[in-house]
């Protein structure tokens, strides 16, 4: 049988030619390419088989998985993920146990070099790798194999990318990410807190249309999702100018949609299209919401930004809750205090010097 | 009493210069790290001043150290580097000798015509701490020009390696070890001229001290 190719999966659950030209434009505003590339994408996707995909879930929470399932109406994004995942996925597969892990094997056999791994979730390496096991092997074992014999592996959401939440310090089971945990692999990571799945569906149609990974960046992520800053596209930006800030939650500021900026808004340091794409068909991303950014998509988020709610990070190593500034104030304080103790000390003292001439 | 010129021209522009570079750069940044007033309205464009000016400032400030670190070299003998990093033994047993002074061990101020030892080496250390506030600078405002070679190489390479949590508390950490050093500096000013009546804080003015003659001391 010859194999389908996405576009005609599509036809076959009912999607129409005019939303897949529709679909097909805006993967081409969301790839940040010219709309003529629509053309060149529908080409693609009508002609070209369809793309093997396995996903793998390691150390996450099932929100990757969960973003992409989302939506009570699939769009054609989601369906396109749908109908190229199916050959392995724990948490929707049908098959269970032995006959699940044979279906991921076969692939893995039977077109080495020519599917797409996408990884949820870090991989842990402590103590042999322990912490996260499947059909009793290690993430580490089974990332090595499926990502190791991939023509490429997408590292979907903050974990998988750069170990994530799973990796934040202490970090017990000493979580990495794809990347770190395979540096051979070729990765391309789209990290994010849930990923969002238009990323997704963006990059494996860059892929069937060009043949190639789009262009990354040094911490290997898509430019075309993650090469603009937050805070430069944010909607609440002209309140940053205006110096209009949410002091508190559900202030006048907050009900009037002002800046996120004094409540710990880390858009300024976070790259990646959220406030042009959104989430679920784009309704929204957490700024929107009213909530401040925290730069999920960031290496190491967690530990290197400073808190969420606040801007300044603790005094590194103190106990109690001190900014730099507070230190700051007592330091300057006591510096004042001193030099008006050494002026008594020395009028008292010159005194005598004095008498002496 | 002789009258002397100490401080020439571009040592007294570069002093004042900063002075107010870093009046203006510290008013400014307080504010980008927490902004202590609401806008007055959505066209006030008031965090957008305060960032305009603290760019501004802080090239000007960037100039007018570029200029001092060249006085090292060129300008007279109380501008040059070797005021700063006390190497010869002389320039040591004054540092120690004012340190004396200021902690009452000593009674007089060992004759200094330029900086004392002391306030040499202490000024080159500001002088590191106005390098440090420059790159970690220049790291954040590498933020709105990801991937900018230049800005890279200025100090967003910094970005990765500390996280800009860490170089936004270093940043505001030199401001005020800058804060500290003023109030020290301007009390040790004024208490010196009063006590050496050699019109010193004059003479960051007008570049001349007033030296009193030490013979019967
Ligand atoms: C004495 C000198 C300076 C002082 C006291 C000072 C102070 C500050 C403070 C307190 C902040 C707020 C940091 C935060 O919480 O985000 C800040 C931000 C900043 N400073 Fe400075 N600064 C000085 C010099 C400089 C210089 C020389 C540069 C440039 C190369 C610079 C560039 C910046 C940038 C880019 C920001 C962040 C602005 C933003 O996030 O919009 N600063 N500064
Ligand atoms: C931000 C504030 C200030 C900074 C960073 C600062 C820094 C410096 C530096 C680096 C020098 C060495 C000059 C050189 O060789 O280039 C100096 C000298 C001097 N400054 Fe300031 N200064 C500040 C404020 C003031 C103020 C407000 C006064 C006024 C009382 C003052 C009085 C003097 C005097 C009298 C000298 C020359 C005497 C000496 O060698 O110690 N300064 N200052
Ligand atoms: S809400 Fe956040 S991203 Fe938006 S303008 Fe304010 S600081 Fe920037």
């Amino acid at each position: 049988m010859k194999e389908e190719s996405l576009f005609e999966s599509l036809l076959r659950r009912g999607v129409s030619r005019r939303d897949f030209m529709k679909f097909c434009t805006s993967m081409a505003a969301t790839l940040a390419l010219p709309t003529a590339f629509s053309a060149q994408i529908a080409e693609a996707l009508e002609k070209k088989q369809k793309p093997y995909v396995v996903w793998l879930e390691l150390s996450d929470c099932a929100g990757d998985s969960e973003a992409i399932l989302r939506a009570s109406r699939p769009t054609i994004g989601q369906l396109v993920l749908d109908v190229i995942s199916l050959e392995y996925h724990e948490t929707i597969m049908a098959p269970s146990g032995h006959s699940a892990e044979k279906s991921l094997q076969d692939v893995v056999k039977n077109h080495k070099g020519k599917y797409i791994a996408i990884v949820e979730g870090a991989i842990p390496l402590k103590d042999g790798g322990i912490y996260c096991t499947v059909g009793g092997r290690t993430a580490l074992e089974i990332a090595k194999e499926v990502c190791g014999n991939a023509m490429a592996t997408l590292a979907v959401g903050s974990c998988a990318s750069f170990g994530g939440v799973a990796a934040a310090k202490p970090n017990p089971t000493q979580c990495v990410g794809v990347k770190e945990a395979l540096p051979s692999a070729t990765v391309v990571n789209l990290p994010g807190c849930p990923v969002n799945p238009e990323n997704v569906t963006a990059t494996v149609v860059h892929f069937l249309t060009f043949g190639a990974l789009p262009a990354l960046d040094k911490n290997h992520r898509p430019l075309f999702a993650y090469g603009k800053r937050i805070h430069d596209n944010c909607e609440r930006r002209p309140h940053f100018d205006a110096g209009q800030f949410v002091k508190k939650w559900g202030d006048e500021g907050h009900r009037l949609g002002w800046c996120l900026y004094e409540v710990g808004c880390k858009g300024p340091q976070a790259y990646m299209n959220c406030p042009t794409i959104r989430y679920n068909e784009g309704t929204s991303w957490p700024v929107m919401a009213g909530h401040p950014c925290f730069a999920c998509a960031m290496p190491q988020s967690w530990d290197a930004l400073g808190p969420i709610y606040s801007r300044l990070p603790n005094v590194p190593g103190a106990s109690y809750q001190a900014t730099a500034d507070k230190v700051g104030v007592a330091v300057v304080g006591a510096a004042a205090a001193g030099v008006a103790a050494h002026a008594i000390i020395r009028a008292s003292t010159s005194k005598g010097k004095q008498e002496d001439k | 009493m002789a009258r002397e010129y100490i401080w020439e021209v571009p040592v007294r522009v570069t002093h004042w210069v900063n002075v107010i570079s870093i009046l203006a750069l510290s008013i400014t940044g307080l504010y980008i790290g927490d902004p202590y007033a609401q806008g007055a309205d959505e066209h006030s464009m008031l965090m957008g001043k305060m960032r305009f000016f603290h760019f501004i400032f802080a090239y000007i400030f960037i100039a007018s150290l570029i200029v001092r670190v060249y006085w090292w070299f060129v300008g007279n003998k109380y501008a040059r580097l070797d005021q700063f990093i006390p190497l010869s033994g002389e320039r040591w047993k004054n540092l120690i000798d004012t340190a004396l002074f200021y902690g009452f061990m000593k009674k007089d101020l060992p004759h200094s015509p330029g900086h004392t030892g002391l306030a040499g080496f202490t000024y080159f250390f500001l002088i590191l701490l106005f390098v440090l506030e420059i790159i970690t600078g220049f790291a954040l405002y590498s933020q709105s020009h990801e991937g900018g070679a230049i800005w890279t190489l200025l100090g967003g390479w910094m970005l990765p390696v500390l996280g800009v949590g860490m170089v936004r508390f270093i940043h505001h950490v030199i401001m005020w070890l800058i804060a500290v050093f003023v109030i020290i500096h301007v009390y040790i000013s004024v208490h010196n001229n009063i006590i050496e009546k050699n019109s010193l804080v004059m003479s960051i003015f007008n570049g001349y001290k007033n030296f009193q003659d030490r013979q019967h001391h």
